[in-house]
């Protein structure tokens, strides 16, 4: 019992790593999946604020499940998302402005970030605390990742360097387009279409078996 | 002529689709047939000068007066899920085919991030209440735009023949993408 138990949390934790890996399969919180991924840094740091918010309020919400009423429960996990995503906010400004200043309105855009109010109705809702945690634990890694790895792609074509350090050589022509909007759109589409043509080779792999 | 610049930047230089990437969800959602592309446009827009101008006097009046202004999300965000709730029983009432049409997506808008951005940038911009409205407006005409001319393409995609993995999202957003560079070309509209 206690195995299963463990292996039922650890299935929630690793669900969010690939099989529900957020932006890429469930297409949810694609707009700072886009809007933030011109560098690593920029992106690992929005996915680490949004893994926050999604802890905090997978588990709020989770505790609170027996006390909430149908009717009202939207209105409630938004408010109750909103003053996490506040805090995360101010805990930005204050402690990493430069950071907080390159964000700019995609930290309080995480309040309709879809993976979070999804979460909450798919999984916080009808699941205990410590499940709901791992789930975003999950899901906001996956998020994290997927964020960091758009902003290398994004970078090393764009800027030609990683975290700042130039990996590249000067023979290196940045393509500019990396970093503006059209170069997201573009490399968005295409991780979505490389989990696709792995999952596709997968799938036709362990049925020929 | 301020106002007329807002409406231009708002609608086609800085379109929040394709520069913000705001509203992505329902952009690649809602825009598989022009039809109903355009009604979730005109949904939205009215939402979004709605949005604008009872955000701004409760920023102004409320927030700002009483010196709370990091109350600032969950006020916007409540005032535009109220909003959303009006607009829905009022469709509802009005007309019954467009509500059908627009089905899931219109609760949908309360959590489309063009929304709470256009209240967000606007508070950012420092608009003036005509200003507001303007920029609500022409953001949602904006989107239509976008949407409208994605649901076209994509009709015409679906005849085409696509490498599998490629197909539906991914694809779209490879076309967003070449729009997005298409509308780059409306940012020399400003210098002059």
């Amino acid at each position: 019992m206690a195995e299963d138990s463990a292996n039922s949390l650890w299935y929630e934790f690793k669900k969010g790593l690939w099989q529900d890996i957020p932006p890429f399969r469930l297409v949810l919180g694609t707009c700072p999946t886009l809007a933030v991924t011109n560098s690593i840094k920029n992106g690992i740091a929005m996915g680490l604020a949004t893994l926050f918010v999604l802890i905090c309020s997978n588990v709020a919400i989770s505790a609170l499940r027996k006390y909430v009423a149908v009717q009202v429960r939207i209105a409630l996990y938004v408010v109750i998302i909103a003053l996490f995503v506040t805090l995360a906010d101010m805990f930005l400004a204050a402690m990493f402005p430069p950071i907080s200043k390159a964000l700019g309105p995609y930290v309080p855009l995480i309040v309709v970030n879809c993976i979070i109010l999804g979460r909450a109705e798919a999984f916080a809702q009808k699941n205990a605390v410590v499940p709901s945690l791992m789930d975003a634990l999950g899901i906001g890694l996956g998020f994290t990742m997927s964020l960091a790895s758009m902003g290398f792609v994004r970078e090393l074509l764009g800027f030609g360097t990683l975290l700042n350090f130039r990996v590249l050589g000067d023979w290196f022509e940045p393509w500019i387009v990396m970093i503006l909007p059209a170069g997201a759109f573009v490399v968005f589409g295409s991780f979505i279409a490389l989990v696709n043509w792995i999952s596709h080779r997968k799938a036709a792999g362990s049925s020929s078996m | 002529m301020k106002l007329i610049m807002i409406f231009i930047s708002a609608a086609l230089i800085n379109n929040f689709v394709l520069t913000y990437f705001l509203g992505i969800c329902p952009f690649v959602g809602v825009s598989n047939k022009i039809e109903n592309a355009l009604n979730m446009g005109l949904a939205t827009t009215f939402v979004m000068t709605l949005t604008a101008a009872v955000t701004w006097p409760i920023y102004t009046y409320i927030l700002v007066r009483f010196n709370v202004p990091f109350l600032e999300y969950v006020a916007f965000i409540i005032a535009i899920a109220a909003l959303v709730q009006l607009v829905e029983m009022y469709i509802r009432k009005s007309s019954p085919a467009l509500y059908r049409a627009l089905g899931i997506y219109l609760p949908l808008i309360t959590t489309n991030c063009a929304v709470l951005g256009l209240a967000l940038f606007m508070v950012l911009r420092e608009y003036n209440f005509v200003e507001s409205i303007i920029f609500g407006f022409a953001t949602g005409a904006g989107f239509t735009l976008a949407i409208v001319m994605m649901s076209g393409i994509r009709e015409e995609l679906e005849f085409a023949d696509i490498p599998k993995p490629f197909q539906g999202i991914s694809v779209t957003l490879i076309i967003a993408g070449m729009m997005a560079l298409a509308f780059m070309g409306f940012a020399g509209l400003m210098r002059g």
